[in-house]
């Protein structure tokens, strides 16, 4: 069957290969495939692949259309969520970029002398975040914030070999669940410590009461991604870390550490973050960006999963050069003994968060951040004004923040969407901590005041009717 | 003639300042009317501005254009990358992929107002399990060897549920993908090595002396990454069975066997698929991917079946609310391997490279990778530099692996070289040294997407390396010369003293304030 995807395909090309290479029937070519399992043509044309035949690429557009078109679609301005994905403004030049076919349909760039654009560009993006981290190395990316976890925790046990981590009790359910998946098959413990139900920080007597010597890793999240805070004993709780010769990993937002002390700054050993607020859209949970980050300690880089980019010269001295580095960490190389089994990243995804950096600057990306604070601040007091529990934590909160409608918020949520708002997450759909009347509301810099006020307006209307 | 763009392109931090990218100028003025100054906790309270570029949109457009005009893709010319499988990429599935009405889905919408995309998630499950011969797929891992771990994770929650203590070891071909034993090793088990047969096959006594009581399962690729199909892959199955083990199919090579022979019809219960390899999805550089899992949904053990067992959601459809909604992992699965439901992206990609292709257009996609390749062989039949170990006189399917080992013991050109060579003369290389079984390996695959011309050209640039090698071996050792740079220097790239993996590192060295890395 000719296809134009597929060049060769015309009948008169085939034949001359097939007579070239010896062969009369094409069927000789699978001749050490057992017969019994060799598919017979008509069985597999008849399976419901697809539409059962080829669609033009008129057809093809229909059918996306429609799939598409059949959705919910809420603009940026509607989107009152969080938990893990946010909504952003993705600039023209940033999408642009993300389409030049030299990079989206590249491979992995094993061979450097002809891939030192793409190689420098990810090195970029590791710089970027290095000095927006202020962490020294960073990894080429992981496939989300939760897969980074995942792999902090192994790593940290790789380290110091021992089998206890303690994480907030408003961890992210998500990461969670994905770090006992990396977590369990190596009897790692995950030990819950406590917040404290006013403040939503970090209970620091339960931690203390619960950091024992043969605790691997401390983690914090930062902010919290499911109450919004963020927690003002992040130092304290590094120097509990260390006081037992246990790692600290933090989990952060790169927009916040723009506005917020950085985990370099508090001491971090690890830095995991979501690269998915910096130009990534939300494609309904993926393609996102695992950041993945630690100190400049040979011990901690040579136990990093995932790939590295160095920047070096040519052999000749003549002119700089980027091309992968501390390959034997990996598993094409070092197999079983490997720091992980990652290959394939999130190499796109990085380096549309360089584009996005590059693009915003210093000011550009402050604006966001500070922005992303204003309006859920703005937004918290003035649900507050309508009666509601906001913020149901009263610690420092950036972006997300709890409320408290006193009645189910899923049905809230629900006549909301009605209205035209996708209006926060149930959060007693997600974590077992929180009230069937509690909601995690998000905002960012895509909602303008007349956006909240309006938001502000229909709950008055659904209040009072 | 090939010539790569050379820009000396600066970074991102040396190409000036003071400019902006883009404006958010006064979004916050009217909230700090109300609001007044941004008051954060002085604990928490970052005090220095990170130094980030400071750029005007057209300056950071250029940077990126000159720097993308210095990479290399499928779209560039042919990647004949072994065991990646560089398809074409085709850009009506770019344009639906990257569509703002997905892009603005977020992942915790309510099922309810997804059902377009729920429709298509649940059909390309159905096709995939179909193509593959399995039951079930989950669309949710993010990648190949994040498929892998799922798999294994999968086989260690079977054995767990079903009391089988002592089973751990995975039982993987010397010939396999390092992320076979890497994954396996993740999940917690051992692995256990089998040599490859002089026919290419995984050794069949090694193999049956290999399993035993501990043995938890299989992890294997077919066709294998020599290109050529396990013939006695039922024997293998069976024999793994009736140990309790559980069959994982790496799915990286499937491109060779496409529309003629389906994993779930060899007995393999588990198996992956790499949509950015057989399903056209793009690279990106390195990522992001798509590896749903699919199985075989066999009895685990009373009331709990392998589809209980998956780490990841599944799209079904509810008869009683006519509805599509999705099934987030119970209590038997290992748990989540990523937040939210799957690079949907990726998968809108798959979607429409398969109802572009039909059944009809992906057996010819197969069968086009195998023809491709095969036609390449007899190409390089004549050649005294290059051989190709293992399996001699059999038909290779979707790649396959010259060895410059000939040609070395020669002239003392090495692969690398060789590779060198090609891209000079504007083709991407094979993967080089791998498989590990192979000396010198050349693994190549044009896959469906190349042209014959193209095939032929590859093959005559790489005899004519052979020439030159036998004329001056020095030669090869300065290619390339028309990249945009020339051979790098790995050793201070990888010193402990001259290593750099950031922008910071730099600065702070030149500051004395950070020494080796040791």
């Amino acid at each position: 069957m000719e296809h134009k995807w597929i060049p060769n395909s015309s009948n008169e090309i085939k034949k001359s290969m097939l007579d070239y290479i010896g062969v009369k029937d094409i069927l000789e070519l699978y001749n050490d495939i057992p017969k019994e399992i060799l598919i017979n043509e008509k069985i597999w044309d008849n399976l419901g692949i697809g539409k059962k035949r080829p669609l033009d690429e008129i057809e093809v557009e229909k059918v996306i259309d429609d799939i598409l078109n059949n959705n919910l679609i809420f603009k940026e301005s509607k989107l009152f969520i969080g938990g893990g994905a946010w909504p952003h403004y993705v600039p023209a030049a940033v999408q642009y970029l993300a389409e030049r076919g030299e990079l989206l349909t590249a491979y992995t760039p094993y061979q450097p002398e002809i891939s030192q654009g793409l190689l420098q560009i990810l090195f970029e993006y590791q710089s970027l975040m290095a000095d927006i981290l202020e962490m020294d190395v960073v990894n080429a990316s992981m496939y989300d914030m939760a897969s980074s976890l995942g792999e902090a925790f192994l790593m940290s046990y790789r380290i110091n070999n021992k089998k206890k981590i303690l994480i907030p009790e408003t961890i992210n359910p998500f990461h969670l669940s994905v770090a006992k998946s990396y977590t369990s098959p190596h009897e790692i413990s995950l030990v819950t410590y406590k917040v404290d139900p006013e403040t939503g920080y970090a209970d620091i007597e339960d931690l203390k009461s619960k950091s024992s010597d043969d605790i691997s890793a401390i983690y914090l999240e930062y902010p919290y991604q499911y109450t919004g805070v963020v927690d003002v004993n992040a130092k304290p709780i590094g120097e509990i870390a260390h006081s037992k010769k246990a790692l600290f990993i933090m989990g952060v937002n790169p927009t916040s550490l723009m506005i917020y002390k950085t985990p370099g700054e508090l001491d971090a050993d690890i830095s995991i973050g979501e690269g998915q607020p910096l130009g990534l859209g939300l494609n309904f949970g993926g393609p996102y960006l695992g950041i993945f980050a630690t100190k400049w300690n040979a011990e901690f880089v040579k136990q990093m999963p995932g790939r590295l980019i160095g920047m070096t010269t040519t052999i000749d001295g003549s002119s700089r050069a980027f091309a992968m580095i501390m390959q034997t960490r990996e598993q094409h190389i070092r197999r079983s003994k490997a720091t992980s089994n990652i290959t394939t990243n999130s190499g796109l995804s990085a380096m549309i968060a360089a584009f996005y950096v590059s693009l915003l600057g210093k000011k550009g990306l402050k604006d966001v951040a500070e922005a992303t604070w204003y309006r859920s601040h703005y937004a918290s007091k003035q649900l507050s004004y309508l009666g509601f529990k906001s913020p149901l934590f009263k610690g420092e909160f950036f972006g997300d923040f709890i409320i408290d409608v006193k009645t189910n918020f899923e049905d809230l949520r629900n006549v909301m969407i009605k209205e035209g708002l996708l209006f926060g997450i149930p959060l007693s759909k997600y974590v077992t901590w929180a009230k069937d009347s509690w909601g995690l509301l998000s905002f960012t810099e895509v909602h303008s005041k007349s956006d909240i006020d309006l938001l502000l307006d229909k709950l008055k209307k659904i209040k009072g009717e | 003639m090939f010539k790569q763009a050379k820009w000396e392109e600066p970074l991102i931090y040396e190409l000036g300042s003071g400019r902006e990218g883009i404006r958010f100028k006064e979004i916050n003025d009217e909230f700090k009317k109300i609001l007044g100054e941004i008051s954060i906790p002085k604990e928490i309270k970052r005090e220095n501005d990170p130094n980030l570029p400071e750029l005007s949109e057209v300056e950071v457009v250029r940077h990126y254009t000159r720097l993308s005009e210095m990479a290399y893709g499928v779209d560039s010319g042919p990647v004949p990358l072994g065991s990646c499988t560089m398809k074409y990429n085709p850009k009506i599935s770019l344009k639906l992929s990257t569509d703002k009405r997905l892009q603005l889905i977020h992942p915790l919408q309510p099922d309810s107002t997804i059902q377009g995309l729920l429709k298509a998630l649940f059909e390309l499950q159905n096709w995939l399990a179909l193509i593959t011969g399995m039951d079930i797929c989950t669309l949710h891992p993010a990648a190949g060897a994040q498929g892998e771990l799922s798999g294994v994770l999968i086989i260690r929650k079977y054995h767990e549920l079903r009391n089988n203590l002592n089973k751990d070891e995975i039982i993987v071909p010397d010939s396999a993908h390092g992320t076979n034993p890497a994954s396996a090793a993740m999940a917690g088990f051992k692995t256990i090595e089998i040599p490859t047969d002089n026919s290419g096959n995984m050794d069949y006594e090694a193999f049956l002396s290999s399993l035993s009581y501990k043995t938890a399962g299989l992890m294997i690729t077919n066709p294998s990454t020599l290109g050529l199909f396990e013939e006695k892959i039922i024997d293998v199955a069976k024999a793994v069975h009736e140990k309790d083990g559980l069959l994982y199919y790496d799915g990286a090579n499937l491109n060779g066997i496409l529309g003629k022979a389906r994993p779930g019809d060899m007995g393999f219960d588990i198996a992956h698929l790499n949509l950015h390899k057989t399903f056209s999805a793009p690279h990106g550089g390195g990522g992001p991917g798509s590896g749903p899992v699919c199985i075989k949904n066999r009895l685990v053990k009373e009331n709990i079946m392998l589809q209980d067992l998956l780490p990841g959601p599944v799209v079904y459809y509810d008869e009683n609310d006519k509805m599509y909604k999705i099934r987030w992992p119970g209590k038997y699965s290992p748990g989540l391997m990523k937040s939210f439901f799957g690079n949907v992206q990726q998968l809108l990609w798959a979607y429409t490279y398969i109802l572009s292709l039909g059944p009809q257009g992906l057996r010819e996609a197969g069968e086009m990778a195998v023809i491709n390749t095969n036609y390449f062989i007899k190409l390089m039949k004549d050649s005294k530099g290059y051989s190709i170990p293992y399996g001699s006189n059999r038909y290779r399917k979707h790649e396959v692996v010259l060895s410059a080992e000939p040609l070395h013991e020669e002239t003392g050109v090495t692969a690398e070289d060789v590779s060198k060579g090609l891209l000079d003369s504007g083709f991407y290389a094979p993967t080089i040294y791998f498989p590990l079984i192979v000396k010198e390996a050349l693994m190549t695959e044009f896959t469906e997407s190349e042209t014959k011309e193209n095939i032929e050209n590859f093959a005559k640039r790489l005899k004519e390396i052979e020439n030159i090698a036998r004329n001056d071996p020095n030669e090869p050792k300065k290619w390339p010369l028309n990249t945009a740079v020339g051979r790098i220097d790995m050793v201070k790239a990888n010193h402990p003293k001259t290593i750099t993996p950031t922008y910071r590192v730099n600065y702070l060295r030149s500051k004395g304030l950070r020494g080796p890395l040791r």
